[in-house]
Protein backbone atom coordinates (compact mmCIF):
# COMPACT_ATOMS: atom_id res chain seq x y z
CA UNK A 1 0.00 0.00 0.00
CA UNK A 2 2.81 2.40 0.82
CA UNK A 3 4.80 2.08 -2.52
CA UNK A 4 1.54 1.34 -4.66
CA UNK A 5 -0.65 4.55 -2.60
CA UNK A 6 1.23 7.27 -0.66
CA UNK A 7 4.57 7.02 -2.04
CA UNK A 8 3.11 8.11 -5.74
CA UNK A 9 0.75 10.87 -3.87
CA UNK A 10 3.73 12.10 -1.89
CA UNK A 11 5.72 12.40 -5.21
CA UNK A 12 2.37 14.04 -6.97
CA UNK A 13 1.92 16.22 -4.40
CA UNK A 14 6.35 17.53 -3.67
CA UNK A 15 7.06 17.80 -7.58
CA UNK A 16 3.47 19.67 -8.20
CA UNK A 17 4.01 22.03 -5.70
CA UNK A 18 7.80 22.65 -6.58
CA UNK A 19 6.96 23.28 -10.21
CA UNK A 20 4.55 25.59 -8.94
CA UNK A 21 7.02 27.72 -7.37
CA UNK A 22 9.70 27.27 -9.79
CA UNK A 23 7.66 28.83 -12.43
CA UNK A 24 7.07 32.45 -10.41
CA UNK A 25 10.59 32.13 -8.85
CA UNK A 26 13.39 33.30 -11.81
CA UNK A 27 16.20 32.12 -9.58
CA UNK A 28 19.52 29.76 -10.34
CA UNK A 29 18.57 26.89 -8.58
CA UNK A 30 14.84 27.23 -9.64
CA UNK A 31 16.49 26.89 -13.00
CA UNK A 32 19.16 24.14 -12.21
CA UNK A 33 16.07 22.02 -10.83
CA UNK A 34 14.13 22.60 -14.32
CA UNK A 35 17.13 21.70 -16.22
CA UNK A 36 17.55 18.83 -14.04
CA UNK A 37 13.91 17.95 -15.08
CA UNK A 38 14.48 18.37 -18.83
CA UNK A 39 17.21 15.55 -18.69
CA UNK A 40 15.14 13.21 -16.51
CA UNK A 41 12.03 13.82 -18.81
CA UNK A 42 14.05 12.54 -21.83
CA UNK A 43 15.36 9.37 -19.84
CA UNK A 44 11.71 8.97 -18.77
CA UNK A 45 10.51 9.37 -22.25
CA UNK A 46 12.46 6.79 -23.50
CA UNK A 47 11.85 4.75 -20.33
CA UNK A 48 8.05 5.25 -21.66
CA UNK A 49 8.81 3.89 -25.32
CA UNK A 50 10.51 0.53 -24.02
CA UNK A 51 7.35 -0.03 -21.63
CA UNK A 52 5.16 0.34 -24.71
CA UNK A 53 6.88 -2.05 -26.94
CA UNK A 54 6.74 -4.26 -24.06
CA UNK A 55 3.03 -3.44 -24.09
CA UNK A 56 2.40 -4.19 -27.54
CA UNK A 57 4.41 -7.86 -27.64
CA UNK A 58 2.13 -8.90 -24.14
CA UNK A 59 -1.27 -7.20 -25.42
CA UNK A 60 -0.60 -9.21 -28.88
CA UNK A 61 1.06 -12.30 -27.44
CA UNK A 62 -1.94 -12.91 -24.91
CA UNK A 63 -3.87 -12.96 -27.92
CA UNK A 64 -2.11 -15.18 -30.24
CA UNK A 65 -1.57 -17.72 -27.07
CA UNK A 66 -5.89 -17.17 -26.09
CA UNK A 67 -6.60 -17.84 -30.17
CA UNK A 68 -9.08 -14.65 -29.32
CA UNK A 69 -11.20 -13.64 -32.58
CA UNK A 70 -8.56 -12.00 -35.40
CA UNK A 71 -5.94 -13.74 -33.50
CA UNK A 72 -4.02 -14.00 -37.07
CA UNK A 73 -3.53 -10.10 -37.20
CA UNK A 74 -1.52 -10.11 -34.03
CA UNK A 75 0.74 -12.64 -35.30
CA UNK A 76 1.13 -9.90 -38.27
CA UNK A 77 1.14 -7.17 -36.41
CA UNK A 78 4.27 -8.86 -34.59
CA UNK A 79 6.16 -9.95 -37.24
CA UNK A 80 5.90 -6.64 -39.09
CA UNK A 81 7.26 -4.90 -36.29
CA UNK A 82 9.96 -7.09 -36.10
CA UNK A 83 10.69 -7.39 -39.70
CA UNK A 84 10.82 -3.43 -39.69
CA UNK A 85 13.01 -3.37 -36.90
CA UNK A 86 15.89 -5.66 -38.26
CA UNK A 87 15.88 -4.34 -41.65
CA UNK A 88 15.77 -0.89 -39.52
CA UNK A 89 19.14 -1.70 -37.36
CA UNK A 90 20.68 -4.14 -40.61
CA UNK A 91 20.47 -1.08 -43.66
CA UNK A 92 19.19 2.45 -41.75
CA UNK A 93 16.24 4.47 -43.10
CA UNK A 94 18.03 6.05 -45.71
CA UNK A 95 15.93 6.09 -48.89
CA UNK A 96 15.58 2.74 -51.25
CA UNK A 97 16.26 0.59 -48.15
CA UNK A 98 13.98 -1.57 -46.97
CA UNK A 99 12.77 -0.23 -43.71
CA UNK A 100 12.30 3.48 -45.70
CA UNK A 101 10.28 1.47 -48.78
CA UNK A 102 8.41 -0.23 -45.61
CA UNK A 103 6.87 2.88 -44.16
CA UNK A 104 6.61 4.75 -47.77
CA UNK A 105 4.81 1.97 -49.28
CA UNK A 106 2.97 0.02 -46.55
CA UNK A 107 2.55 2.24 -43.28
CA UNK A 108 1.86 5.62 -44.82
CA UNK A 109 -0.40 3.73 -47.83
CA UNK A 110 -2.37 1.78 -45.08
CA UNK A 111 -2.85 4.91 -42.56
CA UNK A 112 -3.77 7.43 -45.94
CA UNK A 113 -6.42 4.56 -46.71
CA UNK A 114 -7.91 4.34 -43.28
CA UNK A 115 -8.42 7.91 -42.99
CA UNK A 116 -9.59 8.64 -46.78
CA UNK A 117 -12.69 6.27 -45.92
CA UNK A 118 -13.97 8.88 -43.75
CA UNK A 119 -15.05 10.70 -46.86
CA UNK A 120 -17.30 7.64 -47.77
CA UNK A 121 -18.66 7.55 -44.50
CA UNK A 122 -19.38 10.73 -44.02
CA UNK A 123 -21.15 10.56 -47.64
CA UNK A 124 -23.50 8.31 -46.01
CA UNK A 125 -24.35 9.38 -42.71
CA UNK A 126 -24.57 12.81 -44.27
CA UNK A 127 -27.07 11.68 -46.38
CA UNK A 128 -29.40 9.66 -43.50
CA UNK A 129 -28.74 11.39 -40.46
CA UNK A 130 -28.56 15.19 -41.26
CA UNK A 131 -32.20 16.21 -41.46
CA UNK A 132 -34.28 19.48 -41.13
CA UNK A 133 -35.88 18.10 -38.09
CA UNK A 134 -35.92 21.17 -36.30
CA UNK A 135 -35.03 25.14 -36.38
CA UNK A 136 -31.74 23.78 -34.61
CA UNK A 137 -31.10 20.71 -37.16
CA UNK A 138 -31.95 23.18 -39.90
CA UNK A 139 -29.46 25.95 -38.86
CA UNK A 140 -27.08 23.27 -38.60
CA UNK A 141 -27.53 22.01 -41.61
CA UNK A 142 -27.58 25.21 -43.68
CA UNK A 143 -24.16 26.48 -41.51
CA UNK A 144 -23.05 23.34 -42.62
CA UNK A 145 -23.99 23.79 -46.53
CA UNK A 146 -22.45 27.26 -46.47
CA UNK A 147 -19.44 26.58 -45.20
CA UNK A 148 -18.94 23.23 -47.37
CA UNK A 149 -19.50 25.49 -50.56
CA UNK A 150 -17.89 28.07 -48.78
CA UNK A 151 -14.11 25.93 -48.78
CA UNK A 152 -13.88 24.84 -51.90
CA UNK A 153 -13.24 27.45 -55.21
CA UNK A 154 -16.72 26.22 -56.81
CA UNK A 155 -18.39 28.14 -53.96
CA UNK A 156 -16.88 31.36 -54.95
CA UNK A 157 -17.81 31.02 -58.26
CA UNK A 158 -21.66 29.85 -58.33
CA UNK A 159 -21.78 33.33 -56.00
CA UNK A 160 -23.38 35.00 -59.27
CA UNK A 161 -25.33 37.86 -56.92
CA UNK A 162 -21.75 39.13 -56.03
CA UNK A 163 -21.30 40.05 -59.65
CA UNK A 164 -24.34 42.07 -60.05
CA UNK A 165 -23.87 43.35 -55.97
CA UNK A 166 -20.42 43.25 -55.17
CA UNK A 167 -21.20 44.09 -52.02
CA UNK A 168 -23.09 40.62 -50.89
CA UNK A 169 -20.59 38.20 -49.70
CA UNK A 170 -19.82 35.19 -51.92
CA UNK A 171 -20.20 31.58 -49.86
CA UNK A 172 -16.65 31.55 -48.85
CA UNK A 173 -16.82 35.31 -47.48
CA UNK A 174 -20.32 33.85 -45.64
CA UNK A 175 -18.63 31.06 -44.46
CA UNK A 176 -15.68 32.52 -43.24
CA UNK A 177 -18.14 34.92 -41.36
CA UNK A 178 -19.94 31.78 -39.52
CA UNK A 179 -15.80 30.34 -38.68
CA UNK A 180 -15.04 33.52 -36.71
CA UNK A 181 -18.19 34.86 -35.47
CA UNK A 182 -20.53 32.45 -34.36
CA UNK A 183 -18.02 29.18 -33.99
CA UNK A 184 -15.24 31.70 -32.83
CA UNK A 185 -17.55 33.11 -30.03
CA UNK A 186 -18.74 29.20 -28.87
CA UNK A 187 -15.18 27.91 -29.36
CA UNK A 188 -13.32 30.73 -27.05
CA UNK A 189 -16.20 29.60 -24.72
CA UNK A 190 -15.63 25.86 -24.84
CA UNK A 191 -12.30 26.93 -24.26
CA UNK A 192 -12.48 28.98 -21.38
CA UNK A 193 -14.62 26.01 -19.61
CA UNK A 194 -12.13 23.30 -20.93
CA UNK A 195 -8.53 25.80 -19.65
CA UNK A 196 -10.78 26.28 -16.21
CA UNK A 197 -11.37 21.91 -15.86
CA UNK A 198 -7.80 21.66 -16.89
CA UNK A 199 -6.69 23.98 -13.77
CA UNK A 200 -9.29 22.32 -11.55
CA UNK A 201 -8.12 19.04 -12.46
CA UNK A 202 -4.59 19.93 -12.11
CA UNK A 203 -5.10 21.09 -8.68
CA UNK A 204 -7.14 17.69 -7.78
CA UNK A 205 -4.69 15.45 -8.69
CA UNK A 206 -1.77 17.77 -7.27
CA UNK A 207 -3.79 17.59 -3.42
CA UNK A 208 -4.50 13.78 -4.42
CA UNK A 209 -8.17 13.81 -4.12
CA UNK A 210 -8.34 12.87 -8.06
CA UNK A 211 -6.54 9.77 -7.98
CA UNK A 212 -8.34 7.52 -10.73
CA UNK A 213 -4.38 7.90 -13.04
CA UNK A 214 -2.74 5.69 -10.24
CA UNK A 215 -5.18 2.86 -11.53
CA UNK A 216 -6.66 1.40 -8.69
CA UNK A 217 -10.15 2.74 -9.34
CA UNK A 218 -9.72 4.90 -6.11
CA UNK B 1 -35.26 8.33 -52.21
CA UNK B 2 -34.66 7.86 -48.72
CA UNK B 3 -33.41 4.33 -49.09
CA UNK B 4 -30.58 4.74 -51.49
CA UNK B 5 -28.31 1.92 -51.48
CA UNK B 6 -24.84 2.89 -49.22
CA UNK B 7 -23.06 0.94 -52.25
CA UNK B 8 -24.02 3.47 -54.93
CA UNK B 9 -23.19 5.90 -52.66
CA UNK B 10 -19.75 4.87 -52.22
CA UNK B 11 -19.28 4.76 -55.91
CA UNK B 12 -20.48 8.05 -56.59
CA UNK B 13 -17.86 9.35 -54.22
CA UNK B 14 -15.32 7.51 -55.38
CA UNK B 15 -16.14 9.00 -59.20
CA UNK B 16 -16.37 12.36 -57.89
CA UNK B 17 -12.96 11.92 -56.02
CA UNK B 18 -11.01 10.44 -59.12
CA UNK B 19 -12.12 11.54 -62.21
CA UNK B 20 -11.57 15.34 -61.09
CA UNK B 21 -7.58 14.71 -61.19
CA UNK B 22 -7.92 13.98 -65.06
CA UNK B 23 -10.63 16.34 -65.94
CA UNK B 24 -9.34 19.94 -64.47
CA UNK B 25 -11.77 22.66 -64.29
CA UNK B 26 -8.80 25.12 -63.26
CA UNK B 27 -11.28 27.20 -60.93
CA UNK B 28 -9.41 30.25 -59.57
CA UNK B 29 -8.86 29.81 -55.76
CA UNK B 30 -9.55 32.75 -53.34
CA UNK B 31 -7.41 33.48 -51.30
CA UNK B 32 -8.70 34.07 -47.18
CA UNK B 33 -6.48 36.16 -44.77
CA UNK B 34 -5.14 33.77 -42.75
CA UNK B 35 -3.45 32.27 -45.75
CA UNK B 36 -2.53 35.70 -47.05
CA UNK B 37 -1.06 36.57 -43.56
CA UNK B 38 1.74 33.72 -43.06
CA UNK B 39 2.77 34.39 -47.13
CA UNK B 40 3.17 38.29 -46.50
CA UNK B 41 5.00 37.63 -43.30
CA UNK B 42 7.80 35.09 -44.98
CA UNK B 43 7.60 38.11 -47.63
CA UNK B 44 9.24 40.13 -45.25
CA UNK B 45 11.96 37.50 -44.09
CA UNK B 46 15.86 38.16 -44.87
CA UNK B 47 18.23 35.29 -45.92
CA UNK B 48 19.65 36.08 -42.34
CA UNK B 49 16.59 34.68 -40.87
CA UNK B 50 15.32 31.34 -39.65
CA UNK B 51 11.98 29.47 -39.91
CA UNK B 52 11.12 26.35 -38.42
CA UNK B 53 9.15 24.05 -40.05
CA UNK B 54 7.85 21.56 -37.87
CA UNK B 55 5.91 18.88 -39.53
CA UNK B 56 3.76 17.31 -36.27
CA UNK B 57 1.66 14.54 -38.36
CA UNK B 58 1.43 11.11 -38.81
CA UNK B 59 0.56 8.98 -42.66
CA UNK B 60 -3.11 9.17 -42.06
CA UNK B 61 -2.96 12.93 -42.66
CA UNK B 62 -0.02 13.54 -44.52
CA UNK B 63 -2.21 14.00 -47.54
CA UNK B 64 -3.70 16.97 -46.25
CA UNK B 65 -0.75 18.57 -44.97
CA UNK B 66 2.37 17.38 -46.64
CA UNK B 67 1.62 19.90 -49.28
CA UNK B 68 1.13 22.71 -46.59
CA UNK B 69 4.72 21.61 -45.42
CA UNK B 70 6.19 21.47 -49.25
CA UNK B 71 4.57 25.03 -50.08
CA UNK B 72 5.82 26.69 -47.03
CA UNK B 73 9.56 24.93 -47.68
CA UNK B 74 9.59 26.17 -51.06
CA UNK B 75 8.66 29.86 -50.58
CA UNK B 76 11.40 29.88 -47.75
CA UNK B 77 13.97 28.53 -49.78
CA UNK B 78 13.09 30.67 -52.77
CA UNK B 79 13.59 33.63 -50.57
CA UNK B 80 16.72 32.12 -49.26
CA UNK B 81 15.49 31.55 -45.60
CA UNK B 82 17.46 29.32 -43.57
CA UNK B 83 14.94 26.61 -42.48
CA UNK B 84 15.23 24.29 -39.46
CA UNK B 85 13.18 20.90 -40.65
CA UNK B 86 11.62 18.79 -38.15
CA UNK B 87 8.94 16.52 -36.20
CA UNK B 88 7.29 16.41 -32.60
CA UNK B 89 5.64 12.80 -34.20
CA UNK B 90 8.16 9.25 -34.29
CA UNK B 91 6.88 8.61 -37.93
CA UNK B 92 7.20 12.70 -38.86
CA UNK B 93 10.74 12.65 -40.34
CA UNK B 94 9.79 9.69 -42.65
CA UNK B 95 7.12 11.74 -44.13
CA UNK B 96 8.92 15.03 -44.41
CA UNK B 97 12.45 13.24 -46.00
CA UNK B 98 11.66 12.58 -49.38
CA UNK B 99 9.90 16.43 -49.43
CA UNK B 100 13.13 17.92 -48.26
CA UNK B 101 15.02 16.17 -50.07
CA UNK B 102 13.21 16.83 -53.78
CA UNK B 103 12.44 21.03 -52.92
CA UNK B 104 16.32 21.00 -52.20
CA UNK B 105 17.10 19.85 -55.39
CA UNK B 106 14.88 21.57 -57.10
CA UNK B 107 16.17 24.87 -55.52
CA UNK B 108 19.60 23.60 -55.41
CA UNK B 109 20.49 23.72 -51.79
CA UNK B 110 22.44 22.00 -49.32
CA UNK B 111 21.85 20.43 -46.29
CA UNK B 112 23.48 21.76 -43.59
CA UNK B 113 23.78 25.28 -45.21
CA UNK B 114 20.52 26.40 -46.36
CA UNK B 115 18.29 24.40 -44.40
CA UNK B 116 18.94 21.32 -41.90
CA UNK B 117 16.46 18.13 -40.92
CA UNK B 118 16.19 16.96 -37.31
CA UNK B 119 15.69 13.67 -36.04
CA UNK B 120 12.87 12.67 -33.49
CA UNK B 121 13.48 13.18 -30.19
CA UNK B 122 10.72 11.36 -27.77
CA UNK B 123 8.94 14.47 -26.07
CA UNK B 124 6.35 16.96 -27.31
CA UNK B 125 7.28 19.70 -24.65
CA UNK B 126 10.61 18.40 -23.65
CA UNK B 127 11.42 19.45 -27.46
CA UNK B 128 10.23 22.27 -27.52
CA UNK B 129 11.54 23.66 -24.38
CA UNK B 130 14.90 22.59 -25.31
CA UNK B 131 14.63 24.18 -28.56
CA UNK B 132 13.90 27.80 -26.50
CA UNK B 133 16.68 27.30 -24.25
CA UNK B 134 19.52 26.05 -26.43
CA UNK B 135 18.94 23.65 -29.72
CA UNK B 136 21.86 21.55 -29.12
CA UNK B 137 20.37 20.26 -25.81
CA UNK B 138 17.03 19.16 -28.20
CA UNK B 139 18.93 18.39 -31.17
CA UNK B 140 22.56 16.70 -30.24
CA UNK B 141 22.76 16.04 -34.19
CA UNK B 142 21.03 16.40 -37.57
CA UNK B 143 18.49 13.81 -38.96
CA UNK B 144 21.57 12.38 -40.52
CA UNK B 145 23.74 11.96 -37.56
CA UNK B 146 25.97 14.97 -38.34
CA UNK B 147 26.90 16.87 -35.43
CA UNK B 148 24.92 20.14 -35.66
CA UNK B 149 27.77 22.37 -34.28
CA UNK B 150 29.51 20.88 -37.59
CA UNK B 151 27.12 22.32 -39.33
CA UNK B 152 27.27 26.36 -41.11
CA UNK B 153 23.61 26.84 -40.65
CA UNK B 154 23.80 26.43 -36.79
CA UNK B 155 26.43 29.41 -36.48
CA UNK B 156 24.32 32.27 -35.28
CA UNK B 157 21.19 29.75 -34.21
CA UNK B 158 20.99 29.42 -30.54
CA UNK B 159 18.28 29.23 -28.75
CA UNK B 160 14.34 30.92 -29.05
CA UNK B 161 15.96 34.67 -29.78
CA UNK B 162 17.21 33.35 -33.08
CA UNK B 163 13.78 31.83 -34.55
CA UNK B 164 12.03 34.38 -36.77
CA UNK B 165 8.89 31.97 -37.38
CA UNK B 166 7.61 28.28 -36.33
CA UNK B 167 5.13 26.78 -38.30
CA UNK B 168 3.30 23.34 -37.03
CA UNK B 169 1.50 21.37 -39.27
CA UNK B 170 -0.45 19.11 -37.49
CA UNK B 171 -3.70 17.45 -37.50
CA UNK B 172 -3.86 16.84 -33.18
CA UNK B 173 -2.92 19.50 -30.60
CA UNK B 174 0.43 19.49 -31.38
CA UNK B 175 -0.38 23.71 -32.47
CA UNK B 176 -0.60 23.88 -28.77
CA UNK B 177 2.49 22.63 -27.38
CA UNK B 178 4.38 25.40 -29.65
CA UNK B 179 1.81 27.88 -28.17
CA UNK B 180 1.84 26.98 -24.55
CA UNK B 181 5.98 26.03 -24.25
CA UNK B 182 7.16 28.13 -27.38
CA UNK B 183 5.27 31.09 -27.35
CA UNK B 184 3.64 32.14 -24.16
CA UNK B 185 6.66 32.43 -22.47
CA UNK B 186 9.36 32.96 -24.58
CA UNK B 187 7.16 35.08 -27.54
CA UNK B 188 8.51 33.28 -30.66
CA UNK B 189 6.07 34.23 -33.48
CA UNK B 190 3.67 31.19 -34.56
CA UNK B 191 1.88 30.58 -37.39
CA UNK B 192 -0.14 26.72 -38.32
CA UNK B 193 -0.88 24.58 -40.82
CA UNK B 194 -3.77 21.98 -39.66
CA UNK B 195 -6.73 19.23 -40.92
CA UNK B 196 -9.62 21.37 -42.32
CA UNK B 197 -11.67 19.34 -39.79
CA UNK B 198 -9.66 20.98 -36.86
CA UNK B 199 -9.30 24.48 -38.53
CA UNK B 200 -12.33 26.08 -36.64
CA UNK B 201 -10.75 25.15 -33.26
CA UNK B 202 -7.84 28.04 -34.06
CA UNK B 203 -9.66 31.13 -34.73
CA UNK B 204 -10.04 32.68 -31.15
CA UNK B 205 -5.90 31.99 -31.22
CA UNK B 206 -5.54 33.82 -34.73
CA UNK B 207 -8.27 37.01 -33.39
CA UNK B 208 -5.77 37.07 -30.07
CA UNK B 209 -2.45 37.20 -32.11
CA UNK B 210 -0.83 34.40 -31.01
CA UNK B 211 -1.19 32.89 -34.29
CA UNK B 212 0.44 35.32 -37.40
CA UNK B 213 -2.06 33.04 -39.68
CA UNK B 214 -3.38 29.63 -40.27
CA UNK B 215 -3.65 27.11 -43.73
CA UNK B 216 -6.74 25.17 -43.35
CA UNK B 217 -6.78 21.81 -44.81
CA UNK B 218 -6.64 21.33 -48.45
CA UNK B 219 -7.88 24.47 -49.60
CA UNK B 220 -4.93 26.47 -47.29
CA UNK B 221 -2.47 24.35 -48.96
CA UNK B 222 -3.81 25.21 -52.26
CA UNK B 223 -4.29 28.72 -51.55
CA UNK B 224 -0.32 29.05 -50.59
CA UNK B 225 0.47 27.36 -53.50
CA UNK B 226 -1.61 29.90 -55.58
CA UNK B 227 0.56 32.74 -54.05
CA UNK B 228 3.97 31.60 -54.82
CA UNK B 229 2.95 30.58 -58.29
CA UNK B 230 3.28 26.89 -57.72
CA UNK B 231 0.39 25.07 -58.38
CA UNK B 232 1.09 20.92 -56.99
CA UNK B 233 -0.56 18.97 -55.32
CA UNK B 234 -2.84 20.60 -53.49
CA UNK B 235 -4.28 22.38 -56.09
CA UNK B 236 -5.08 19.43 -58.10
CA UNK B 237 -6.76 17.69 -54.80
CA UNK B 238 -8.57 20.70 -54.66
CA UNK B 239 -10.53 19.46 -57.73
CA UNK B 240 -11.42 16.42 -55.98
CA UNK B 241 -12.79 18.20 -53.19
CA UNK B 242 -14.38 20.20 -54.50
CA UNK B 243 -16.94 17.59 -56.42
CA UNK B 244 -16.84 15.65 -52.88
CA UNK B 245 -18.79 18.22 -51.00
CA UNK B 246 -20.69 19.35 -53.83
CA UNK B 247 -21.85 15.41 -54.07
CA UNK B 248 -22.16 15.12 -49.99
CA UNK B 249 -24.73 18.37 -50.40
CA UNK B 250 -26.82 16.94 -53.07
CA UNK B 251 -27.29 13.75 -51.30
CA UNK B 252 -28.31 16.10 -48.21
CA UNK B 253 -30.88 17.49 -50.41
CA UNK B 254 -32.04 14.64 -51.66
CA UNK B 255 -32.06 12.87 -48.18
CA UNK B 256 -33.83 15.94 -47.38
CA UNK B 257 -36.38 15.76 -49.62
CA UNK B 258 -37.46 12.18 -49.13
CA UNK B 259 -37.47 12.97 -45.19
CA UNK B 260 -40.02 15.86 -46.18
CA UNK B 261 -41.95 13.53 -48.30
CA UNK B 262 -42.32 10.91 -46.04
CA UNK B 263 -43.58 13.37 -43.25
CA UNK B 264 -46.29 14.42 -45.31
CA UNK B 265 -47.49 11.00 -46.26
CA UNK B 266 -47.54 10.78 -42.69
Amino acid sequence: MLWKKQIPLAITFIMGLLFGIQYFVPHRISENFFQGYLDWAVVIGIFASVLAYISFYRAHGMRIKKKAPAWPYSLIAIAMSLIMALFGFIQGREEGTVFMNMFTYVLVAIEGTMFSLLAFYIASAAYRAFRARSVQATALLLAAVIVMLGRVPLGESISFWHKIWPSLPTFTGIANWILTVPNMAAKRGMGLGIGLGIMMLSLKIVLGIERSYMGSGD
Amino acid sequence: MIQIDRRIIYLIIALSMVLPFFFQMGLPIPITKEVKDIYDYIETLTPDDVVILSGDFTPSVSPELSPMFEALFRHCLKKNVKVIAMSLFIQGPGLLAPIIQEVATDYQKVNGVDYAFMPWVVGWHIVVINMMEDITRAFPTDYYGTNISELPIFQGIHNYEDYDLVVSFTGSSAYSTWLVYGHEPYGVTLATGVTAVSAADLYPYIQSGQFIGMLGGLKGAAEYETLIDEKRMATMGMEAQNWAHVVIILFIIIGNIGYLAMGKKR
